[in-house]
């Protein structure tokens, strides 16, 4: 069907206004089949409004894109047959139940009443809802209701899942539970288009990442290329005598870099991405009797690609694309 | 949670069980879509039957009020007036409910379920026709509450059982028309609440300035005139005639002839409204 290309998601030149509002201005994407590809962005940067278009909810107003082979305004019914969609606001029914909501998904795809609610038992047992199953949505637990949404998606398997920030608001154990099962869809098959703010949450799960601010793509690449842009990591060293930290920070001078004292009188780190030379250094430190309390040798963090990448942190909302409302 | 509760986490193993079984069905037909979102309506009701109170209140009210107010001044005798005013009666009702389709499908939009309705590979219109075909049983039953009191309170229709409940199908039908532009108005305003104004503001003046409640006989010549042509007017006679058991085929015609005309302008409207907004 999609002849021998390998590519999942191809747009070029996507755009949509809203008003004077630019929510994406001109995004080119090229996702993978069978990976997570991670959009990564602050609030406001158009993540959604890309999302919407692909999953063939709104037509852009410029550029193309084409979804498993087939052009979301053109062949927008064929795309809608091959993805699903669990949106930003949890894409279910809060008025009805858990269990309803399945049913009237698998009602909707075709499914006879028994298949239906044969499918939306086996969801909903897997899912660990079915205690819940016959509750309004609208008393679920967030993480219910995340999961819940997250099987509605599946209830038939698409090739192709978009994720609109599937974790935000979640505890950290609702979170990892919504990670395992991206992981399990992709391990399935399926093709997963993620956005999230949360830097680590790409970290964690996508193949591919594309960060994009104010309507506009501002980076691209794995996880690790993404770091590696950005520059180096840092040896991070807290003594057990801050009065030896002078000391200390000739010695890691010499043995590896520029040296940062942080604001605890006990520690210090030094500018580093090479392992070995951070165990040479940790080494001269011990030679020099130089007691440690703890040492870690970091990689850079999103947080750090983001603010290099911006100039601003993901956490502030860009003062042009503020909300109107 | 007792200590019985069902496990609340996910099961990874059988989520990829389930995920790995990817039959598709083949695709449900458009009225067999339709009537899955007309289902969700009924099952809205189901789970909030407190939403049929404006339907059920409202023309309680209406019959009472219109009765015992203005029935003698209006027609000498409370079971005089009661005898003309109830076709009316059934059709301003059932016509004023119309108004609440536009609203829920506004409030309706602002949940996030309607995404994913649009990102579902089903018959674009399906899920407004849902809607309003679930709507009609609010109809049905406000209509039917009109006719239960006004026979308890002494209405006899001439026309038997068959006649009301061959009026009640007409203006039933004829609001299914007519919900169709509310569903549009839904679209177009930005609030419930502005939605409800706009809609009685309109049809409040169309109901009053119709024969629903006085004998446009009395009324001057300009003011006829409208009366004569507006179609709230023709719904009436139409009923009115029906429930007597001599049927006004031109009013019946012209009143399924205006449903039929609303519609087919306010359905292509109304679905390009809704994969727009
Ligand atoms: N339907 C709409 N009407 C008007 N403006 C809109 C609409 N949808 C999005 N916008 C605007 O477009 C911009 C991008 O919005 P979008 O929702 O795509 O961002 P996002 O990256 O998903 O943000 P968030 O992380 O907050 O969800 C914002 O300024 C937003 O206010
Ligand atoms: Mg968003």
């Amino acid at each position: 069907m999609t002849s021998g290309s390998t590519l999942a998601i191809e747009a070029t030149g996507l755009a949509k206004s809203y008003g004077e509002t630019r929510a994406v201005a001109g995004v080119d994407l090229a996702v993978p089949a069978g990976a997570i590809y991670g959009v990564l962005g602050p609030n406001g940067a158009g993540k959604t409004t890309t999302i919407r278009m692909l999953a063939t909810i709104v037509p852009p107003d410029a550029g193309t894109a084409r979804v498993l082979g087939h052009d979301v305004v053109t062949e927008a019914d064929a795309v809608r047959g091959l993805v699903s969609l669990t949106g930003q606001l949890a894409s279910v029914d809060e008025e009805l139940t858990g269990r309803e909501n399945l049913v009237l998904v698998g009602r909707l795809l075709g499914h006879r009443r028994a298949a239906a609610r044969a499918r939306a038992d086996e969801l909903l047992e897997a899912f660990g809802i079915a205690g819940a199953a016959g509750k309004l949505v609208k008393h679920y637990s967030g993480g219910m209701r995340r999961r819940l949404d997250i099987a509605a998606s599946i209830v038939v398997t698409p090739q192709l899942a978009f994720l609109d920030e599937p974790t935000t608001g979640l505890d950290p154990r609702s979170r990892n539970q919504v990670w395992e099962i991206v992981r399990a869809l992709v391990a399935e098959g399926t093709t997963v288009l993620l956005c999230t703010q949360y830097l680590e949450e790409a970290d964690q799960l996508a193949d591919g990442i594309v960060v994009i601010d104010r309507g506009r793509v501002i980076a691209e690449g794995t996880p690790g290329q993404l770091k590696a842009s950005v520059g180096n990591g840092a040896l991070h060293v807290r003594l057990l005598d801050p009065a030896r930290r002078p000391e200390a920070a000739r010695l890691l001078e010499s043995a590896v870099g520029t040296v940062t004292l942080e604001p605890d009188p006990a520690a210090l780190s030094a500018a580093c991405s090479d392992a070995d030379r951070a165990a040479t250094a940790v080494g001269a430190l011990g030679r020099a009797g130089v007691g440690l309390a703890d040492f870690s040798l970091d990689q850079p963090s999103l947080d750090e690609v983001f603010l290099s990448l911006t100039g601003h942190l993901a956490e502030e909302p860009a003062p042009a694309t503020q909300e109107a409302s | 949670m007792t200590a019985t509760a069902p496990r609340t986490d996910a099961d990874t193993a059988a989520v990829r069980r389930a995920i790995a079984s990817t039959a598709r069905p083949p695709r449900p037909g458009p009225l067999a879509t339709a009537l899955t979102f007309g289902w969700r309506g009924m099952l809205k009701i189901k789970h909030v039957p407190e939403q049929l109170i404006d339907v059920t209140i409202t023309p309680v009210l209406f019959v009472l009020m219109f009765t015992y107010l203005f029935g003698g001044a209006l027609a000498g005798s409370t079971s005089a007036y009661l005898q003309y005013v109830l076709p009316g009666i059934l059709v301003m009702s059932v016509v004023f409910t119309t108004v609440y389709s536009g609203v829920a499908l506004n409030t309706d939009l602002t949940k996030g379920v309607v995404d994913r309705f649009r990102s579902l590979p089903i018959w674009r219109p399906a899920p407004l026709l849902g809607a309003l075909l679930g709507d009609s049983v609010r109809y049905v039953l406000a209509g039917t509450v009109i006719l239960v009191l006004g026979v308890a309170l002494g209405y006899r229709p001439e026309g038997g059982a068959a006649g009301a409940l061959a009026a009640l199908a007409l203006v039933v039908v004829f609001s299914f028309g007519l919900s169709w532009v509310y569903s549009a108005v839904g679209l177009v305003l930005r609030s419930p609440s502005a939605v409800l104004n706009g809609g009685f503001m309109v049809l409040f003046p169309l109901t009053f300035l119709s024969n629903v409640f006085v004998d446009p006989r009395t009324l001057p010549g300009p003011l006829r005139a409208f009366v004569d042509v507006n179609p709230i007017s023709v719904l009436a006679t139409a009923t009115r005639s029906l429930m007597a058991g001599a049927p006004d085929g031109t009013a019946i015609a012209v009143s399924l002839a205006v449903a039929a005309g609303l519609a087919a302008v306010f359905l292509p409207v109304t679905t390009r409204l809704y994969r727009s907004r």
